[in-house]
């Protein structure tokens, strides 16, 4: 089993070492396959290792391969850490990714460096595997910077389009700022308890749970601050309100990196970081009512900004950061269980809609806007199936009496109703229940109106009047309205209006269709091991309740109209998003609604104006220090005076002094004469 | 009686009229070889009117060196005239400023 896992957690590395380092030489299509074929192993293997863990008794272990750095107390070991944790979050990882990687063949088919691209895929995969199989928070780092590595590359993968690098390295500067709390949450526990193995520190949390810190005249409680600093590097790496920015920016990339990164994998790293570390949140009531705050307020942020966007990537984008905010909130209320459950369906229909978009970007040659789409479901008949699953498994439609439906139904009610239970104790709880039903509708309304939007309604495609329209309309933000075209390598499949859109083939369709199966299913099989019945036995300590946490028992118990709450607000939305643009048709109301632009519309559709504070703030200030350092400080002080000076100085002395070498011979004559007669009258004054 | 001091005179003169030739002089390069020879001779006018004043030879033998040597320059400096007419086609001084600064 040892070896099994080393080979799953390695396989990426070598298949994106063996496409990135001789891609040029094996060529596409071996590089395509040795990466594809790599990713399916690792995948297969990690269902072999959960099926081995929820059914097989498999116990967890801890393979040390290597140390890392041993300094004092400070042990640090690369390491594969198996338990329930990291065992589902293989699964998520490597089948998203395996199946990526197979859409990608199609996806990808037109890019002329398709061996970088399927390198990138597979680094990716390794620094995610790294991350969440780490038994220490060196190795967690170390994975949680090398995605955020394999993040910004495959964001910026299209280089040469300004807007894709602006993206990428917006990403990492906002990530940077995550990972500044992240590195002190680290320092912080390290300091707390001399040491950074999760093994070592968990068993004497409960010993210093009282302990204090005083800083500047204040008694701060100590856990509360290691697992705030910790959550903000969860922040930026999930994309939590205040540093969410970077993620509907991240839509630059290609459609199967958001996919796997910016909806399946990465951005619920710091959903599984806070699962893993729930002994430590456990005991951080301060902390952990911080959590709930920031993921209710970001799942009610994202969904409004959700109901404007235009762009179809952007709007699932939003959907993804608002899912996440609803995965942080359970996990501020304490159902760690019904986070990680939710973070397991989500991967499935959320992939599964991020690549049902780009099937559909794809038949529509590159076209993100989803006001010239329109009437594509009997052009794309299996992208419009698989779609519609992904969205009533995103909206959580299901029987509540029968305790049946599609996979965001079991995870995100309990979600729901968990926030409800720890209301009757804490009023926080309660905050986020009624945000947790209101977010319900509006998701159910903004993922109805992306599928009415795409394949119902009139087709808008095939001319061009309605969209310059638009465009005007929105002329004030460029940023947030162009149509992210993305660049293709040949002309004669671009741009054009004229062609019909089409279906995918087949090796896009497959990934789709695997991934409408677990989004269907992955509910409905899951629940009774993630949150249901045989919970116990499934996490088996991985996770950590404390005695007095009994949130995800009183879940099951709550009032039946609480049960019934969310799957209202859903059909709700659903019932307006059809009267809006499926009765009424999308021109008459849902798009004469936007041109309006009232304030809430404006407010919403320029992101809660997210972007303008953060550079009126931060970027204006950046900007202005550096030029204050650059003009000032560098380029007058230190060059002023040091090098740019003196070269200045010696060149005036040489053009004053090289104006005495006349070159006429009279001149030199006469000074040597002076010279003479000088030297003459020194020695008849020194000897007379 | 025509003393040492008439001597010391004349060279002195001598002397002048060769360094003003080589200074004022902006005609050609042929005038300052003169001027230099000129300021030669007024040496060797002082060396012999000592000699002869002091009793003391070595002075005339200097004359005499001073004399080589003035030939020898006289026909370096004509050879370098020369060539430098060949290459430039002009003897001016002004026009001679190639080592200008």
């Amino acid at each position: 089993m040892q070896t099994l896992v080393t080979i799953l957690v390695f396989a990426p590395l070598v298949g994106a070492l063996i496409a990135g380092l001789f891609g040029r030489r094996i060529g596409d299509v071996a590089s395509q396959a040795v990466t594809t074929g790599l990713l399916i192993l690792a995948c297969a293997l990690s269902w072999y290792t959960f099926s081995q863990w929820t059914w097989g008794g498999l116990e967890a272990f801890t393979v040390r391969l290597l140390p890392f750095i041993h300094i004092g107390d400070f042990q640090a070991n690369w390491s594969i850490r198996i338990d329930a944790l990291s065992a589902t979050m293989l699964i998520v990882v490597t089948t998203v990714s395996a199946l990526v990687h197979i859409y990608s063949w199609g996806y990808m088919a037109e890019d002329d460096s398709k061996p970088r691209f399927f390198a990138y895929l597979s680094l990716f995969t390794f620094a995610m595997l790294s991350l969440v199989t780490a038994a220490d928070f060196m190795q967690l780092f170390f994975g949680w910077e090398g995605v955020g590595l394999a993040s910004y590359l495959l964001i910026g993968f299209w280089f040469k389009k300004p807007s894709a690098s602006a993206a990428a390295i917006k990403a990492f500067v906002v990530n940077r700022v995550g990972d500044f709390g992240f590195a002190l949450g680290i320092m912080t526990t390290f300091w707390a308890f001399g040491s950074i193995q999760f093994a070592e520190i968990f068993p004497q949390i409960a010993a210093h749970a009282g302990k204090t810190w005083v800083f500047a005249g204040h008694t701060f409680p100590l856990m509360d601050i290691a697992c705030f600093l910790l959550f903000i590097g969860a922040m930026g790496k999930s994309a939590q309100f205040f540093l969410h920015t970077w993620l509907p920016d991240a839509m630059e990339g290609p459609t199967p990196v958001s996919a796997l990164i910016h909806a399946a994998t990465m951005v619920t790293a710091g959903v599984y970081m806070l699962c893993l570390l729930s002994p430590m949140f456990e005991y951080a009531p301060i902390a952990k009512n911080i959590v709930t705050v920031i993921g209710a307020v970001t799942a009610l942020f994202a969904a409004t900004v959700g109901l404007t966007q235009n762009d179809i990537k952007r709007v699932i984008a939003y959907s993804t950061c608002s899912q996440l905010g609803y995965m942080f909130f359970a996990a501020g209320v304490g159902a760690y269980q019904a986070a990680m459950f939710h973070l397991f369906t989500h991967a499935f229909f959320k992939a599964l809609l991020f690549l049902g978009a780009g099937s559909v970007i794809h038949g529509m040659h590159h076209e993100q806007d989803m006001r010239k789409y329109g009437a594509l479901a009997k052009l794309l008949p299996i992208t419009f199936i698989a779609m519609t699953i992904g969205t009533i498994a995103i909206t959580g439609l299901g029987i509540p009496p029968l305790e049946l439906g599609f996979a965001g139904f079991y995870s995100k009610d309990t979600i729901i109703e968990a926030a409800y239970a720890a209301g009757q104790h804490n009023p926080i709880g309660m905050f986020a229940w009624v945000i947790g039903v209101l977010v319900a509708g509006l998701t159910s309304f903004y993922s109805w109106r992306l599928a009415f939007f795409t394949f119902n309604g009139k087709a808008r495609w095939g001319h061009d009047d309605h969209h310059a329209h638009a465009h005007d309309a929105h002329g004030h933000d460029a940023h947030a309205d162009e149509t992210h075209d993305e660049p293709l390598p040949d002309d004669d499949h671009g741009h054009g209006h004229d062609h019909k859109p089409h279906e995918s083939p087949w090796v896009m369709l497959f990934p789709l269709v695997v991934l409408s199966i677990g989004a269907v299913a992955a509910g409905f099989v899951f629940t009774g091991y993630f949150v249901g019945h045989h919970q116990e036995e499934f996490w088996r300590g991985a996770i950590y309740n404390a005695p007095t946490n009994h949130v995800l028992h009183e879940a099951h118990g709550v009032a039946e109209w609480v049960k019934y709450s969310p799957l209202i607000a859903t059909i709700l939305g659903l019932l307006i998003a059809a009267y809006v643009y499926l009765l009424k048709g999308d021109e008459r109301l849902g798009l004469k609604l936007a041109e309006r632009k009232g304030p809430l519309y404006v407010f919403f559709y320029n992101k809660w104006f997210f972007d303008e504070l953060y550079d009126a703030t931060f970027v204006r200030l950046a900007k202005f220090l550096g030029d204050l350092f650059w003009k000032g400080g560098d380029q007058k002080i230190i060059d002023g005076l040091g090098p740019d000076g003196v070269s200045a100085v010696s060149y005036e002395v040489g053009k004053r002094t090289g104006k005495l070498q006349t070159g006429y011979l009279y001149h030199y004559a006469f000074v040597m004469l002076l010279g003479v007669a000088g030297l003459l009258t020194y020695a008849l004054f020194k000897f007379h | 009686m025509i003393g040492l001091p008439h001597y010391l005179v004349v060279a002195a003169i001598l002397f002048t009229i060769g360094v003003f030739g080589i200074f004022v002089n902006r005609k050609n390069i042929i005038v300052i070889l003169m001027s230099v020879e000129l300021i030669l001779l007024a040496v060797n006018i002082n060396l012999v009117a000592f000699s002869a004043f002091l009793h003391d030879v070595a002075g005339q033998i200097f004359a005499m060196f001073v004399l080589t040597v003035a030939a020898a320059e006289a026909a370096v400096g004509l050879a370098i005239l020369v060539t430098f007419f060949r290459n430039r086609g002009d003897i001016a001084v002004d026009d001679a400023s190639m080592m200008k600064g």
